[in-house]
């Protein structure tokens, strides 16, 4: 951190300057550009064209939604199954874009643009952040960041084919949950926000091994019951 | 067709509340919704493997994250620690 000495050491959340918000979004980014790089490797490899992969990263943008199609081709099934399993991935977008809906304002194309970006890594990114600007910053930054590495990443794998290593020998699958955890920890203190992730977490978990990919994280949403039902009982037990 | 429906889910949820300001206790439980929905992906990110629960090198790779975000590590030390922790043991075993 380049902070001056003392100037936000002692404050409970600093506001976190531009530099620190485009260096996080960069390091996010480029994370998801070398499973980027596997994406294009794996889709080559189900038999897609190099310009179908790297459309569906373009169009797509959504990665787990593109795996998991990519898989199901790959394995044979039919095309049908893959949409399916791979907008059951996407589902939980429309939940991500209700919460960041007042940040993305503007023109409606602008808003449409957004929309391309509400994924995972923008919308952790963003919520994370209390000041609406720098979420707002977060947002924009992580998204653009994403999509561009991501597809960088894609047209790498495409081409390249196999030649290529394997980003879980670097650990990089287990940088997702690492920095998804950093960036939700600070939102813990709202009210409500510690039983809605526990809750959250814990259906989810209890689902996997029952529920289609995709389904265990949309079902989480449900924590926010206990989340909303607990805040509002201690708001009433304090007046 | 996936690249379009999966475009709809997100402008569905961007755009659904239009120019309205929903009412506070709506607002307030909208605002909430990536808090479980973000647990349950670090949940499932680090615990599963396909259909099946595991535990491997992406738990303590979780631990050593948690450490980090305790104190208040950096963003950039808590992810690559992360990354670290987990390439380091698959390494040894």
């Amino acid at each position: 951190m380049s902070e001056p000495e003392g100037a936000s050491a002692e404050r409970e959340t600093p506001k976190r300057g531009g530099g620190s918000t485009a260096r996080d979004a960069l390091a996010i980014g480029a994370a998801t550009g070398v499973f980027g790089v596997s994406f294009g490797v794996l889709a080559v490899a189900a038999g897609l064209s190099v310009g179908m992969t790297c459309a569906s990263s373009l169009l797509v943008f959504t990665g787990a939604s593109q795996f998991a199609a990519v898989g199901v081709i790959g394995a044979g099934g039919s095309p049908v199954a893959a949409v399916a399993g791979g907008l059951l991935l996407a589902a939980r977008n429309t939940a991500y874009g209700l919460a960041l809906a007042p940040l993305v304002r503007g023109g409606p194309l602008r808003r449409l643009l957004g929309a391309q970006l509400v994924i995972d890594e923008s919308t952790a990114m963003a919520t994370a952040r209390e000041d609406p600007d720098d979420a707002r910053r977060a947002f924009w930054l992580t998204g653009l960041a994403v999509f561009t590495l991501w597809n960088l990443g894609t047209l790498i794998g495409a081409l390249a084919g196999g030649a290529l290593g394997d980003p879980e020998a670097l650990g990089l699958d287990a940088a997702f949950p690492a920095a998804f955890l950093a960036l939700l920890a600070p939102q813990l203190r709202r009210a409500g926000a510690g039983p809605a992730a526990l809750a959250g977490a814990l259906l989810a978990v209890a689902l996997v091994p029952f529920a289609p990919p995709g389904l265990p994280i949309l079902a989480a949403a449900l924590g926010v019951i206990p989340g909303v039902v607990l805040a509002a009982k201690r708001r009433r037990a304090e007046h | 067709m996936l690249a379009g429906g999966a475009y709809v889910l997100k402008a569905v949820g961007l755009l659904a509340t239009g120019g309205r300001e929903p009412s506070p206790r709506v607002s307030a439980l909208l605002a909430l919704l990536p808090v479980p929905l973000l647990a349950a992906l670090v949940a499932v990110q680090t615990f599963s493997s396909e259909k099946e629960l595991v535990l491997d090198a992406r738990a303590a790779a979780l631990a050593v994250a948690g450490v980090g975000v305790l104190f208040r590590a950096p963003f950039l030390v808590v992810m690559l620690a992360g990354a670290g922790t987990a390439a380091g043991l698959r390494a040894l075993g």
